[in-house]
């Protein structure tokens, strides 16, 4: 059943272009719609092996290479298939107003979340490989056209990053591929690599997924990135595409090398710690919205690689649950930043804080304090579900990390107040706003009403309740290979 | 052996003589012309026959016996003979279709018939298992590219392009001539069968080296690896854009085939090793460096190109490079890669070329420039050129990717201890610059706006003009593409099954 959210929303991608232009966002909203719900319905169906990845479709695809059509799904699967629903319905919704070639938009946009999906479902590496790169020219294509600032460097630059960590993954699973016989991920992870190989193929392959991840040195791509990209387009990479590299490092690089795993665990998390305070640091010398919340992204994706590198069930876990939680509030924070320039035409911080937007759009500011306090980690949002859930799991193997990354959260505390003060609350001086910068049509549209309810009902559910994916996150962890040496 | 079963075992070239002989004729019954345009009726009567012997060609070779040697390997029938010639044929049938196209071109008739004959000469090549006659089907297919190439008399890079590509093509093939002597001279055989194992049981002059070596020159300068690749650029920019397409997809086709069956039945006992800690001397480690060069060449001159028949050319060298990974890594899985990935190769080449054709014809050139706003004109020519290119660079679902990663698959099991991982590795690295030239192109064709805006009349006409076939075969070659990327097993399995 979850399969079909990959063929419906292929389905849909080519309808939205060949569609008349007026019926293209409506097929969009369709198709995410329904894969959202499908999502929805496969997380919290009765009787679902969320422990093992329980094969749905396998059907013999080229045989001479002992290739599959091979799906499967468990826990973290589909975890991270209802978050991609999530952002993908929430983008469709926040480009309601895509006036500029529609078709094209909408066609691209169902691309990255059809590969998305299929990620997330692969149990065949090749077929893995085939959606993770099928997700890297739609992101060009929708930067390059319907970006803002410096948008054709910001979508090479992205794209020649993705396909660059693409080409180290093509070695390592190739490696895999040769030295095992087969592509099937679940006989791949019942074999044993000589522990030479695992050496040298596990950072390979672990660094090729986590430069998607946001790994530092290799961040660089993101915010020039999501500040490049259109809302939607935002909205889809912090949300879904920088989730495909975790992943993929979890499902695969940790899955198939363990250890090679053990022996560079120490460097992911170093380096994962360097990611959460330098990408907060940076975050709090911007002056573009954007920019700020696209440092941000890295910042919290620091906590997914810290939360795998623990190796421990907990760490791991909260690692899957801050891939859904700031797939959400990440999204949310990219959305709201796009309505506001949407209505300003800047983000320029300075500028924005002229206009004491606090009154002239109040919807839009209300969400934005939701999500900045949930992108702080207030507790009773999903963002301090996740990284405390991290962070309990780092203690038992990283203590020092756990204390650097104390300071790391101050930062974000504080970069996020500063946006956040600065965006929307900046003259408060007389609370007189001037004449010529009042915006027009500050109210929110139902489209973008509507989408920010749900990524906000999202975090909201997952805050106060993290039992609801943490029961169906953790027994999939718990029977992974690296955990039992 | 009568003259009989002879005519019956070489129908299929002989059918494509006579039909080449055809159309001469009715273009010279027509009236010939020393410049402009040839009369449509003619062209099209030329065209149709053309198309119609090539089909008949093929649906012969359906119908050949499974395996038949005649003159100890001068001509072999066998499955995997008769796959590529059929694959071959169809490359050239969509060539005379999209040389309709071509109106500048005068003597239409001529042009066809050079086509054709190209068309035996590779024939010739595939069919043969003897090194005299390789050479001849050499001589024949590089003696219609020439005057090919310089077909089009109006224009002066059509001419040097012609003269440049006769310069090189006449002196690599001396090269391969004498060194087809020097082995001929040691085995004593011209047969490849016969020469494997006349090599396998006697120690080796060094001389016998210098004989292999200067052979392989001739068959790398027609898959234009570098260094051998100086002609590439001037022809595939220089020529009549249909026979660029040939030069780049036929001729490719079949000097690879060629090449790896050279290599892997007659050289075989001499093949050597290029894996990193295991160097034995041999032809592998000399088409390993030559790939290793050929890729970085290829791909760094690419990125600095203005014009896409230019940037085309240069990226044909880079993917010779890869193409070269199958030979290197030899045996059955080696040399099906090969011939895969050359096959896809061939098909998006004459994609790519038709694309360019329909935009030199509108705009009177093939510079990058001329491509801006393509989408907007004509949104089926800019979806076909997305589909051709980025197969080209190495993406999923096309089937470049697929492609790729069965050459690369291969590549890394054949050696010992993944010893040619380092030759992967820097032909990944080569995807990532092609993917970024590529992206240009598309970017020019996608986001760019005309500088000169065309009307809305004239973009009426471009998309409404009566090209139906031309953009249909387009079309055709796109979904072939995507659905060898989806569904490439068909094909694999077929060239498996042809190694018997």
């Amino acid at each position: 059943m979850i399969a079909w959210t990959i063929y419906l929303t292929l389905a849909g991608a080519l309808l939205a272009l060949l569609l008349p232009r007026i019926l293209a966002r409506w097929v969009a909203l369709v198709a995410t719609a329904g894969g959202f719900g499908l999502g929805l319905a496969a997380l919290f169906a009765q009787h679902t092996d969320f422990a093992h990845f329980t094969t749905i479709v396998r059907v013999p695809w080229v045989p001479a290479l002992g290739m599959n059509y091979h799906l499967a799904a468990d826990g973290i699967s589909l975890t991270m298939t209802l978050v991609t629903g999530l952002t993908a319905l929430a983008a469709v919704l926040f480009s309601w107003k895509v006036e500029n070639r529609p078709n094209e938009f909408f066609f691209w946009l169902l691309l990255v979340v059809a590969g998305s999906y299929g990620v997330f479902l692969s149990a065949d590496l090749f077929l893995f490989f085939v959606f993770y790169e099928l997700v890297i020219v739609p992101k060009y294509f929708l930067i390059a056209i319907w970006g803002s600032t410096n948008k054709e460097y910001g979508a090479m630059k992205l794209t020649l990053y993705s396909f660059l960590g693409g080409a180290l993954v093509f070695i390592g699973i190739l490696v895999a591929y040769v030295t095992a016989g087969t592509l099937d991920l679940l006989q791949l992870t019942q074999f044993q690599f000589a522990p030479q190989l695992q050496a040298w193929a596990f950072p390979v392959l672990f660094l090729g997924f986590a430069v998607l991840g946001g790994i530092w040195p290799f961040h660089t791509w993101a915010p020039t990135g999501h500040v490049a990209a259109p809302t939607a387009g935002s909205m889809l990479l912090a949300g879904i595409v920088m989730k495909l590299g975790a992943y993929g490092a979890l499902r695969v690089a940790l899955n198939l090398f363990p250890l090679g795993f053990q022996m560079w665990s120490k460097w992911i998390a170093v380096l994962a710690v360097i990611g959460i305070v330098y990408a907060a640091a940076v975050a709090l010398r911007q002056n573009d919205l954007k920019f700020v919340i696209g440092y941000s992204s890295v910042s919290h994706m620091g906590f997914v690689l810290l939360g795998l590198a623990t190796a421990n069930v907990l760490g791991v876990s909260g690692a899957v649950l801050q891939m859904f939680s700031h797939g959400v509030i990440g999204a949310l924070l990219f959305a709201l930043a796009g309505a506001v320039y949407y209505r300003t035409h800047t983000r320029n911080l300075n500028d924005l804080s002229l206009m004491g937007l606090s009154r002239t759009m109040p919807f839009i500011t209300f969400a934005f304090v939701v999500a900045s306090a949930a992108s702080m980690g207030i507790p009773g949002f999903s963002g301090f579900a996740a990284e405390i859930t991290i962070l309990i799991g780092a203690w038992k193997t990283f203590p020092l990390a756990v204390g650097i990354t104390g300071l790391g959260m101050v930062l974000v505390a504080a970069f996020t107040l500063r946006a956040l003060k600065k965006s929307f609350f900046g003259d408060q001086t007389g609370g007189r706003v001037r004449q010529e910068t009042r915006v027009p049509n500050g109210a929110a549209t139902l489209a973008e009403k509507l989408g920010a309810s749900l990524l906000i009902c999202a975090t909201l559910a997952v805050g106060l309740y993290p039992k609801l994916l943490l029961d169906r996150i953790m027994p999939a962890v718990e029977t992974m290979r690296f955990l039992h040496r | 052996m009568s003259y009989l079963e002879l005519l019956r075992l070489a129908a299929p070239e002989a059918i494509v003589v006579l039909t080449a002989f055809v159309v001469l004729t009715i273009g010279l019954v027509t009236g010939r012309r020393e410049a402009g345009d040839t009369p449509a009726a003619t062209a099209g009567l030329g065209a149709l026959v053309a198309a119609l012997g090539l089909a008949i060609a093929a649906a012969t070779i359906v119908r050949l016996p499974g395996h038949a040697t005649l003159f100890h390997g001068m001509l072999v029938v066998s499955p995997l003979n008769s796959l590529f010639q059929v694959i071959v044929l169809v490359l050239a049938f969509f060539t005379v279709i999209l040389a309709r196209g071509e109106r500048l071109l005068p003597n239409k008739g001529e042009y066809l018939a050079m086509i054709l004959l190209a068309t035996v000469g590779l024939m010739l090549l595939i069919g043969s298992e003897e090194l005299l006659m390789i050479f001849i089907g050499l001589e024949l297919t590089g003696l219609s590219l020439y005057v090919m190439t310089a077909f089009d008399k109006a224009s002066q890079t059509s001419a040097e392009a012609g003269l440049k590509y006769f310069l090189f093509g006449s002196m690599a093939s001396a090269f391969t001539l004498f060194g087809l002597s020097l082995i001929y001279g040691f085995t004593g055989t011209t047969s490849l069968a016969a020469i494997g194992p006349r090599l396998a049981e006697q120690a080796l002059p060094p001389l016998l080296f210098v004989g292999i070596v200067m052979t392989l020159i001739g068959f790398l300068f027609k898959i234009a690896a570098a260094p051998f690749h100086l002609w590439a650029p001037d022809a595939y920019q220089g020529a009549p854009v249909s026979t660029a397409g040939f030069i780049a997809s036929g001729s490719k086709v079949a000097s690879f085939i060629v090449l790896g069956k050279i290599l892997l039945i007659g050289f075989g006992p001499v093949s050597g090793s290029a894996d990193w800690h295991g160097l034995i001397a041999g032809w592998t480690p000399i088409l390993a460096v030559l790939s290793a060069l050929s890729i970085l060449i290829g791909n760094l001159v690419a990125l600095v190109q203005k014009n896409v028949r230019r940037l085309l050319a240069y990226s044909a060298v880079a993917h010779g490079g890869y193409t070269l990974l199958g030979l290197i890594a030899g045996g059955r899985a080696g040399f099906s890669a090969t011939l895969f990935y050359t096959t896809i190769y061939a098909v998006t080449l004459v994609g790519a070329f038709g694309v360019v054709g329909f935009v030199r014809r509108e705009n009177g050139g093939d510079d990058l420039a001329d491509f801006a706003g393509l989408r907007a004109r004509s949104p089926l020519l800019a979806g076909c050129m997305a589909i051709f290119l980025l197969s080209l660079a190495g993406l999923p679902p096309l089937a470049g990717f697929f492609g790729k990663f069965y050459l690369f698959s291969t590549a890394l099991r054949a050696g010992a201890n993944h010893g040619l991982l380092w030759l992967v590795a820097l032909a990944l690295f080569g995807s990532l610059i092609s993917l970024y030239y590529y992206l240009i192109v598309l970017k020019v064709i996608f986001l760019d706006e005309n500088a000169q805006a065309t009307p809305a009349v004239a973009r009426y006409d471009f998309e409404m003009r009566a090209d139906y076939l031309p953009k249909m075969t387009l079309l055709v070659l796109a979904g072939a593409v995507l659905l060898l990327g989806i569904i490439p097993g068909t094909l694999v399995a077929r060239i498996l099954a042809s190694f018997g």
